[in-house]
């Protein structure tokens, strides 16, 4: 089986770390020297995982709604807009009157890509079609489309909204199904 | 208006992977060059603007680790970040201390080491350049993805192929190969183009630009002090900036960048030109080509040609010397690099030396109205600076 790009990308890091575990017991520094340019490079010897905490708060009742199988938005009162992503702040009217409103589920696609160089975090991921659909109501969403074969997508093709459990991590989130 | 402002100084570093310097050391190698081409040292620098994105890279503040290093602490010092606009940032940064008389020289750097970290995590930094959380977090977009959103619209709306955004890579390369500064010196041909790998389809890897270190620094100065300091200034007409929504949900079109045409207008109306058919009014043209798609919509969002003609434009050659209009003659981001804090200060410091002649053989437009302009876009559209430069001093 081929390496996913996750395993290559990981593969690299180790790759580096050994060298410069065999320079620090050789000349005591973490000093790699670039096989392809001959240029020295030192290999960081501090890390950093970077894991927010971002607060759902204001918009949690999105979130909990997911369960229920629903998708929301949020509409300011004054103005009649539709927010989504849904906020809870309507700068045009200067206040924080909304309400929650269930978004419809058929969209047309507006415009789409597949994604086959992967950022590190998605590189476990097989390829996967990013687009942008239409809803009935006129709000753009954004989401996954499950089809990866260029052939089978097109603008303006009809594609429904469903809630659905991403694996492997296990939550709940959104992908358009082409009808 | 505020005062009329100039290029005076020039620098720019060789563009590619360039793990023999750091960061400081790659800004100084453009800081250097630019006080030598403006006969100025680090003392008559009043105002330092530094265009930096990071992440990637070990510094979290660069500007003061660059500042130290070319000798100019003490001066008022700004890190600025417009995503792959920073540069223009930079510039229109330093040109808005000197044009509002708050100094006479200020100087914008800018400077990105993409290299320091492994190509996966750079890929992650810049497909999180967008609206992180709601775009990003579950679905994963890249750089490459989002410019492919807006090819697929094009190219289903007015029927370019994959081969017509080839022409814009094969373009590119052929003047970076006559660029010692660009990453790539080497022309490309194009079954190269096409039979390259997807990326993120309809783009593939030839439609991109690469991850480049990279650096450039320009020297701006008033009317009175330019006129001590050069014979041959090269003068700022006029900056036109705009900004487009995070979430790319909310836009309504994708066969153009509405924050570039903004910008355009906005820049052209300061410089007394209309907007439509503008590519009789310049010699040569930079616009962010980071995706090939990105060079066509430039077109027509500057106005060169009407909607939906920009892909003829390239298809026909008319972007070469001797066309309608030269665009990227340095290589543009496809080629050159795309140091991306560094591109727009780098586009700048590459019209002044067309305007001045002073471009490398084989990639020297014809100066004949003295006009040239700079286009340069961060993210998907989220920043757009359009500048306009001259030789004949701005009129009042």
């Amino acid at each position: 089986m081929p390496k996913s790009q996750k395993e290559e990308a990981i593969e690299f890091l180790k790759q580096m770390e050994s060298f410069a575990n065999t320079m620090k017991s050789s000349v005591g520094l973490p000093m790699i020297v670039d096989p392809k340019t001959n240029v020295a490079i030192w290999y960081d010897q501090r890390e950093l995982t970077l894991k927010f905490m971002i607060s759902v708060e204001k918009t949690r009742k999105f979130f909990e709604s997911l369960s229920e199988g629903k998708l929301l938005a949020t509409k300011c009162v004054k103005t009649g807009e539709i927010l989504f992503p849904p906020q809870v702040d309507c700068p045009s009217s200067l206040d924080s009157e909304v309400e929650w409103v269930e978004l419809p589920k058929d969209g047309e696609l507006t415009t789409y890509t597949i994604i086959t160089t992967k950022p590190f975090s998605f590189s476990h991921y097989n390829d996967y079609t990013v687009g942008i659909a239409k809803l009935s109501n006129g709000v753009q969403v954004l989401a996954w489309v499950r089809e990866t074969d260029p052939k089978k997508l097109r603008i303006g093709m009809k594609v429904k909204l469903e809630i659905v459990k991403r694996e492997p991590e296990g939550y709940l989130t959104y992908e358009f199904v082409p009808v | 208006m505020g005062r009329k402002v100039a290029v005076v100084g020039i620098g720019h570093s060789k563009f590619g992977i360039r793990n023999d310097v750091n960061i400081a050391e790659l800004a100084w190698e453009s800081i250097k060059q630019a006080f030598e081409s403006a006969n100025l040292e680090a003392k008559d620098v009043e105002y330092v603007s530094v265009s930096n994105v990071g992440g990637w890279s070990g510094e979290p503040l660069p500007a003061v680790v660059v500042s130290e290093y070319a000798g100019l602490t003490g001066k008022p010092l700004y890190r600025v970040e417009a995503a792959c606009a920073s540069g223009s940032s930079a510039v229109y940064n330093a040109y808005n201390a000197v044009s509002s008389g708050q100094v006479d020289i200020a100087m914008a750097v800018g400077v990105e080491k993409m290299n320091e970290s492994p190509t996966p995590t750079v890929v992650e930094f810049i497909g999180r350049a967008g609206n992180y959380f709601w775009e990003f977090e579950n679905f994963g977009l890249t750089f490459p993805g989002y410019y492919a959103l807006y090819a697929t619209a094009y190219m289903s709306k007015y029927g370019a192929t994959e081969e017509d955004l080839c022409q814009v890579a094969i373009k590119n390369h052929y003047y970076a190969s006559f660029n010692p500064k660009a990453q790539f010196q080497r022309k490309i041909d194009l079954p190269t183009c096409m039979n390259s790998r997807y990326i993120a389809w309809p783009l593939k890897l030839f439609d991109a630009s690469p991850i480049t270190d990279g650096s450039a620094a320009v020297i701006l100065a008033s009317e009175e002090v330019a006129k001590k300091i050069t014979d041959s200034p090269v003068w700022i007409h006029s900056v036109g900036a705009a900004s487009g929504s995070a979430n790319l949900s909310k836009r309504n079109d994708f066969t153009g960048l509405e924050a570039a045409s903004i910008a355009a207008k906005m820049a052209y109306k300061k410089a007394g030109l209309e907007n439509e058919n503008t590519a009789k009014y310049f010699d040569v043209a930079e616009v962010h080509d980071c995706f090939t798609i990105a060079e066509i919509m430039a077109y027509e969002d500057l106005g060169f040609v009407k909607r939906g003609e920009g892909y003829k434009l390239v298809k026909e050659g008319q972007t070469y010397i001797g066309g309608l209009i030269p665009v990227n003659l340095s290589g543009g981001l496809k080629a050159k690099g795309h140091p991306i804090g560094a591109t727009g200060v780098s586009m700048v410091a590459e019209l002044s030396k067309q305007l001045l002649n002073k471009a490398d053989k084989g990639r020297q437009a014809t100066i004949k109205n003295g006009r040239a302009i700079a286009h340069n876009v961060g993210g998907t559209g989220h920043y757009a600076y359009v500048t306009i430069l001259g030789l004949d001093k701005p009129k009042d």
